[in-house]
């Protein structure tokens, strides 16, 4: 036999994606994740509380700088991700397909509709100010504008079965207005999500603005919800029990909580209901000077 | 002098006797101190142990405001801070001292409104060290006449460096005398090598044992104002002076790294260093001191996860 058809494949380690690099669990573990199957794929790091509480300091420092990111910026930079994902589209066939059991054309098309919800929210960073904001008329000689502002770190449990369409469906809502995301991956199928991490690292991102646990959402959930560094949470991915646990916990400092709402098809139009969940409003009141005869001095 | 320290008198007697003393020290063996130093940063500090090494560290810091920008308010602010770190929880200890330049020492003591938190004050030309020897030594009586509990002086750097080791110790000298107040009494004096303006670790040990000899209560590695402040090796290496000048003289001085300590863990690891070299007799903040600013609001955070079980957050600190 000649050497070179002797050749060991090359297996990857999936790792984490917090602060911009991409780390292994704090604690060192790792659980394995098979196929729709039960095939093995690959092991993916089993996250602890502490990688959870790395990736709330990781987003909380980026808040500022994303958040300060003009609308615009944002916007190009998400369509960036979509360019990103383009380029990798075979690789993210391949593991959304193996990761769902789906057949190569319909992964193609989740992977595809995924895509396509990158540029759907890039076009809609610079224009969410003019729909959940404007300016309000008053009885008095004031300018009265309300503006949306991004709530903070927001920690986001990914939808279990939709392990690719469903992550970005629910985390490009959140950053494309401003907000750093923690996600936990779906728990059974993490790879194309941790993958993703390797997409956004070359697409502009700023490091921390998405941050990608794997692991199970029970053991870092309760820790994230009642984290008092955190402005939110989404709960799109958790069973009822969960859910319910965790919105408990994140009363405390009175966090935004999104419940998990059914989505039978994540590829349909998503509305900007994942947007404006994750915004506050900001209502400034500027004198104008005494109204004049016709009622309005400007 | 004190009796213990004539052994060491004639050492002291002329810059070349001193140079002798000083260059017969035993050289440091960097790669062993950075080794041992990183070795003792490894311990795992949880539960109990670690609560009471926060409030251990917490009684430790001279919370630090040294800007030009300071203002009066804002030295209000730290000093309140000092009393009562956490507002929220009365079981968190005070810092042990407020540090501030020395025309904010009559605006610190009052705010403290004589609760038991020391008001410390950077003197002799802060942080250069670049002025003549009577206006150090004015601007150190003045920092103790309004009312300086301790002073956190600066060698000249300049002068150890060219080798005037004989200067350097007589400025120390000189500045302990200035710290005497008229009842007898005198402020603690802190002396502040700038370890990383030195150099050398063989230089951090020299100048310690100045230091030591000229009479200070304190040993201070840093100003905070320069790119490399208090790191685990220097602060190792001042702790092994200070252990070895109490077994020859038996006269105990503290220690003091100042700068860049931000998190609990190093904070943590400074202690375990203290612990592990000088023992138990300088884990208090009569002999242990951290110069620090952010350091405490990390402290807090871990103390409110530590009695919560919840992680906290910058929200839940002072902004200062």
């Amino acid at each position: 036999m000649s050497e070179s058809s002797v050749r060991l494949n090359v297996f990857k380690t999936y790792k984490l994606y917090v602060g911009g690099k991409f780390p292994r669990s704090e604690s060192g573990r790792v659980y394995e994740v098979s196929d729709s199957k039960g095939k093995w794929l690959a092991n993916a790091p089993l996250s602890s509380r502490k990688d959870a509480r790395d990736a709330v300091v990781a987003a909380r420092k980026a808040f500022g700088g994303w958040a300060a990111a003009t609308a615009y910026n944002r916007g190009q930079i998400l369509y960036r991700i979509a360019e990103m994902l383009e380029g990798r589209r075979e690789q993210f066939v391949r593991e959304v397909g193996d990761a769902e059991g789906l057949s190569k054309s319909k992964a193609a098309a989740v992977v595809d509709a995924a895509i396509d919800r990158w540029v759907w929210y890039a076009g809609w960073t610079d224009k969410i100010g003019q729909i959940a904001g404007g300016a309000n008329p008053v009885a008095g000689p004031f300018f009265n504008l309300s503006t949306p502002e991004p709530t903070g770190v927001v920690t986001v449990v990914a939808p279990q079965d939709s392990s690719f369409l469903g992550l970005v469906s629910v985390i490009a809502p959140v950053i494309a207005t401003g907000n750093t995301v923690v996600v936990i991956a779906s728990e059974k199928a993490p790879l194309p999500a941790l993958s993703l991490g390797e997409v956004l690292a070359t697409s502009d991102l700023p490091g921390g603005v998405v941050n990608i646990l794997s692991g199970k959402a029970a053991e870092m959930g309760p820790h994230l919800a009642s984290h008092q560094d955190v402005n939110a949470i989404d709960l799109a991915g958790a069973d009822p029990a969960l859910a319910k646990e965790l919105e408990i916990a994140a009363a405390d400092n009175l966090k935004r909580v999104l419940r998990p709402q059914p989505v039978d098809d994540w590829s349909a139009d998503p509305g900007t209901s994942r947007m404006t969940a994750f915004l506050e409003t900001k209502t400034v009141w500027h004198p104008t000077g005494s109204l004049g005869a016709g009622g309005s001095s400007y | 002098m004190p009796t213990t320290l004539t052994a060491f008198a004639d050492v002291t007697t002329s810059d070349s006797a001193l140079r002798r003393f000083l260059h017969g020290l035993p050289g440091v063996d960097a790669v062993g101190l950075e080794a041992r130093a990183a070795s003792l940063g490894t311990r795992s500090i949880k539960t109990t142990a670690k609560a009471y090494a926060i409030d251990l560290a917490i009684s430790m810091i001279d919370l630090t405001t040294l800007e030009g920008a300071d203002t009066p308010g804002k030295v209000r602010a730290l000093s309140a801070k000092a009393v009562h770190p956490d507002p929220t929880d009365r079981t968190t200890p005070m810092t042990a001292a407020v540090c501030v330049y020395p025309d904010m020492v009559a605006t610190a003591k009052a705010a403290l409104n004589g609760a038991d938190v020391k008001v410390a004050s950077v003197a002799t030309a802060f942080p250069a060290g670049r002025a003549a020897l009577p206006v150090k030594l004015a601007d150190t009586r003045d920092a103790v006449a309004a009312g300086a509990d301790e002073i956190d002086m600066v060698i000249d750097r300049g002068a150890f460096l060219a080798g005037r080791y004989l200067e350097t110790y007589e400025l120390i000298k000189a500045v302990k005398e200035a710290c005497a107040r008229p009842d007898g009494s005198a402020a603690r004096l802190k002396v502040i090598f700038e370890t990383g303006e030195l150099s050398t670790y063989d230089n951090i040990r020299r100048a310690s044992w100045i230091g030591m000899l000229a009479g200070a209560d304190f040993i201070k590695t840093s100003t905070g104002k320069v790119g490399v402040n208090a790191t685990p090796a220097n602060t190792l290496l001042m702790l092994e002076a200070v252990r070895d000048f109490k077994a020859q003289t038996g006269i105990q001085i503290g220690v003091k790294p100042a700068g860049g300590i931000r998190t609990t863990k190093d904070a943590i690891k400074f202690l375990v260093l203290v612990n592990e070299t000088v023992g138990e007799d300088w884990l208090s903040n009569t002999w242990f001191r951290f110069g620090a600013s952010s350091l405490l609001n990390d402290l807090l955070m871990q103390r409110q996860k530590l009695s919560t079980g919840r992680y906290s957050g910058p929200d839940y600190v002072t902004v200062d």
